[in-house]
């Protein structure tokens, strides 16, 4: 058994400790809103929260990830009201498909508790979440638009 | 007829709420089990007709036949049924019907295969008329109540009014009375001045639950009992499995089943997929590649450059006598271009989820093509296709790779295999990356002659290479021909018209077919086509001195559509006026998918050879704009798509297989390399186009042209990354 934390609620899971976070998370938790996009941390699909970080989820161990705190997708919302970054992407429309933008968002968020102003450049830097879609020109305009709001 | 399961959010939010503390962990869906008994969605209300349910609270469920995939055509398709029912917009939502209820009703939803950016486009004049046909029922119903003729009655907002009287009834009051009336024969619709929804840039009527992780995609789907696979499938196409050796890995933990699927592929079925990948990972498979697998990159190069010269070849596009005016030309130019296989790279890997019993087969399932997944639902299962359906799920990206059903047919494959038990198939993205249905790899050549004054008089483009068609739909070749490879490049059409009137002209296609299959990827074959023309004549206008919008023009004054986008860009880019210092322009235009669309790119080169794109200036003309924003948002993405592909993506092929499985090695560009999009939107009107695809053609030779405005360098094969564009 090994002991997480999610979105504030304990599950202890009897899972090979092997398994990436990524798929204790969708598959034993039941939280599928965090994607799989490629098993290797290149897009960012499966981004999560660990302490505040976030971080690519599907090639992480369970093992490393024992007694952290991690917040998903399902969890970033305060009850009924959206995160900002949630409500600036439902005001402005950012998803098209949408299967990447629970990465997206949560690496957003993670960005802007450490910058709440960022520029141009920070968000090059931090965000590198693939979008097939292509919807890259509205999360940035989202990005400064939740910043300054 | 009875209501149709979904797992939209009404359904989904009711029913969790009634599964609320008896759901188990990892219970993540609570909609109902179709399979056990597809009539009992809560919300049941009858409807209105095929395209309408009003329910007594007022609200608008508008089916939609075609798949949302991320290129809002759910919202646009709801605005035409919504324009015409004349309903209050906000109380609107939408639902898929299957593809089963479509054949069992006469296939009143009429086609439910969602690409070449047709999901609008063709089915506009049916989903309005859908739309209007229920208003007038709906007034007919209210006028019987009121006992008054129908002509006295309006409908605005959801309301309709008796104007005489002045009383008023809303639509929920008389919906049920309008769904027994008969449908109306005549049904006019509302001149294009009229609308009040069409044209709106109304929001999405699907971002909600995209952005709390609620949306349920293929690859979340769970069911009660439910199992899950994952799959191999010969990395060398055409080839068999000889041996593998299940026993290896049977005791493996949550291991259920070592499945073989077809001649070609072995799936673990295991209690939870990381377990089947595990497994998988661990089984020793022997396969027998057969003779493909002494292909290479460089063999199928060899093979479309044999076609380039070959004598025979199936002709598009023909006026004069191309070989004359070349012979005698003053001067020719000359110039062989190239396009790789890519892959289409889905974020949602494919899957999809079956129960198969000797009476019954269901999949749920991300699909652009619900009927052809239900005919290939029913070919596996070996059943009836009265006895099987399909149940869409939104697509995380579809982009043409998910029209095809090779997925579908594995998952009801290994389904047969476990009677009554729920399999979900999903592929690893290197199952994804290997199996891909790739853009078509084709050459060119181009050859263009000029006479002593400068004039263009001859033009030849000879493509080489593969065929969409002769694979996917080869009961779709004309004598052999495949008349979708001369995408863009037609003498005439509502579709892809040539843009250039040149005295002679000849392009013509020689078929050659490797190995790999073909498919239809976002765009399909204006992109390669685009660059050809657009970039070679940029050639050619080079070669005459001449300014290649000026050159331009000249061959264009009888298509004033194509010309009017590329003026339309010329003029915001202001084209006219010198780029600033270190900037670089190019442009380039195309007609296809009923659009006409034309971009401006902006770009400059750094010391070491980088491309940095700053800005991009694109207009689309689609006869009618549904959505404004909506397109510019796929025009947006357009760019996204096309650009990932000019800079970095190719997939190799050695020893009969593809290189590249991952994103590692098939790159995707970042936001850190998104230019800034300026999308011009000039509906000309009196036609309707599609927006989905046109513009990812115009994106690369709009850069390609900036490219050698900057450098002097014409690239003639991709991806970029394969050149140096160092100064000299």
């Amino acid at each position: 058994m090994t002991r997480l934390t999610v979105n504030g609620t304990q599950h202890d899971v009897d899972v090979d400790p092997d398994t990436p976070l990524l798929w204790v998370l969708r598959e034993t938790v039941g939280l599928t809103g965090t994607k799989y996009g490629c098993g290797i941390a290149q897009c960012g699909a499966c981004t999560v929260h660990i302490d505040g970080q976030a971080v690519r989820s599907c090639s992480l161990p369970l093992s490393a990830v024992a007694g952290k705190q991690i917040v998903t997708i399902e969890g970033l919302a305060r009850g009924d009201s959206l995160h900002p970054v949630q409500k600036t992407w439902l005001a402005m429309d950012v998803p098209q498909c949408g299967y990447c933008q629970s990465g997206m968002i949560m690496a957003v968020a993670a960005l802007l508790r450490e910058k709440p102003k960022p520029t141009d450049a920070d968000i090059d830097a931090a965000i590198t979440n693939i979008c097939r879609c292509g919807t890259f020109q509205r999360v940035r305009a989202a990005i400064h638009a939740t910043a300054d709001a | 007829m009875t209501t149709m399961p979904n797992i939209d959010r009404r359904s989904f939010l009711a029913s969790s709420a009634a599964l609320a503390g008896s759901a188990a962990a990892g219970l993540a869906l609570g909609f109902h089990v179709p399979f056990a008994d597809a009539a009992s969605a809560a919300d049941a209300a009858p409807e209105v007709n095929a395209w309408v349910v009003i329910k007594p609270d007022d609200s608008v469920v508008i089916r939609i036949a075609r798949s949302e995939m991320g290129q809002g055509s759910l919202t646009g398709l709801a605005q035409l049924v919504a324009e015409e029912l004349e309903c209050d917009w906000s109380k609107v939502s939408t639902e898929y019907p299957t593809p089963g209820q479509n054949i069992a009703r006469n296939r009143v939803w009429k086609n439910f295969s969602t690409g070449g950016s047709r999901g609008i486009r063709e089915s506009q004049d049916y989903v309005r008329k859908g739309g209007a046909a229920a208003r007038i029922m709906l007034i007919q119903a209210a006028a019987g109540e009121w006992n008054v003729p129908a002509s006295e009655c309006s409908a605005a907002n959801s309301v309709i009014t008796h104007q005489p009287s002045g009383r008023t009834v809303t639509f929920g009051k008389v919906a049920a009375k309008a769904g027994t009336l008969e449908a109306p024969n005549d049904v006019p619709l509302k001149d294009p001045k009229d609308w009040k929804i069409i044209g709106k840039s109304v929001k999405r009527l699907d971002t909600a639950d995209k952005v709390t992780g609620k949306q349920v995609y293929g690859a979340d789907l769970k069911f009660p009992g439910m199992l899950t696979a994952a799959i191999r499938d010969c990395p060398v196409f055409g080839g068999r499995i000889k041996s593998f050796d299940a026993a290896k890995v049977e005791t493996m933990r949550g291991v259920r089943r070592v499945v073989k699927v077809g001649d070609s592929a072995v799936a673990v079925v295991a209690d939870t997929w990381w377990q089947a990948k595990t497994a998988l990972d661990a089984l020793p498979i022997t396969w027998d590649e057969g003779a493909n697998a002494e292909v290479s990159s460089d063999t199928i190069a060899a093979m479309l450059r044999e076609g380039l010269d070959a004598k025979e070849a199936f002709v598009g596009n023909e006026n004069g006598d191309v070989r004359a005016a070349i012979a005698g030309a003053a001067k020719t130019v000359e110039a062989v271009y190239g396009y790789p296989f890519q892959n289409h790279a889905c974020m949602e890997p494919m899957n999809a989820t079956a129960r198969w019993t000797s009476d019954r087969c269901e999949v749920w399932a991300p699909t652009q093509n619900g009927e052809a997944a239900l005919a290939a639902t029913a070919e596996a299962a070996g059943l009836p296709v009265a006895k099987c359906d399909v149940y869409k799920v939104h697509l995380g990206g579809g982009f043409g790779r998910r029209g095809m059903t090779d997925y579908v047919r594995q998952a009801v494959a290994i389904a047969k295999e476990m009677p009554g038990t729920w399999v979900k198939l999903l592929w690893s993205r290197e199952e994804d990356m290997l199996h891909g249905r790739y853009h078509p790899i084709t050459q060119a050549k181009m050859v263009g002659a000029f006479d002593s004054s400068g004039n263009l008089t001859g033009l030849h483009m000879r493509i080489s290479g593969q065929s969409i068609i002769a694979a996917v739909f080869p009961q779709n070749l004309v004598n052999g021909k495949d008349p979708v490879t001369f995408q863009g490049l037609n003498p005439t059409g509502a579709e892809s018209v040539f843009g250039y009137s040149v005295p002679n002209l000849l392009i013509d296609h020689a078929m050659r077919n490797p190995h790999v299959p073909p498919g239809f990827w976002r765009g399909v074959n204006i992109n390669q086509n685009c660059i050809y023309v657009e970039c070679f004549m940029d050639e050619l206008a080079h070669a005459a001195g001449q300014d290649p919008l000026a050159f331009r023009r000249k061959l264009m004054a009888s298509h004033p559509k194509h010309l009017a986008v590329l003026e339309a860009v010329a003029a915001r880019a202001e084209w006219d006026k010198p780029a600033p210092t270190g900037i670089h322009r190019g442009l380039a235009q195309i007609m296809g998918f009923g659009s006409y669309v034309a971009a401006v790119a902006e770009i400059s080169i750094s010391d070491k050879g980088r491309v940095k794109i700053h800005r991009i200036v694109a207009a689309t003309d689609p006869g009618y704009a549904v959505n404004p924003d909506q397109i510019s948002c796929q025009v947006e993405g357009s760019f996204v798509y096309g650009l990932s592909a000019l800079l970095y993506q190719e997939c190799t092929v050695k020893g009969g297989r593809i290189e590249q499985e991952n994103f590692d090695t098939y790159n995707v560009m970042r936001i850190d390399e998104m230019p800034k999009v300026e999308s011009v939107i000039v509906p000309s009107g009196g036609f309707w186009g599609g927006v989905g695809e046109p513009t990812i053609a115009v994106a690369a030779p709009a850069v390609l042209n900036a490219i050698f405005a900057a450098t002097g360098k014409r690239i003639r094969s991709f991806p970029l990354t394969h050149h140096d564009l160092k100064s000299a």
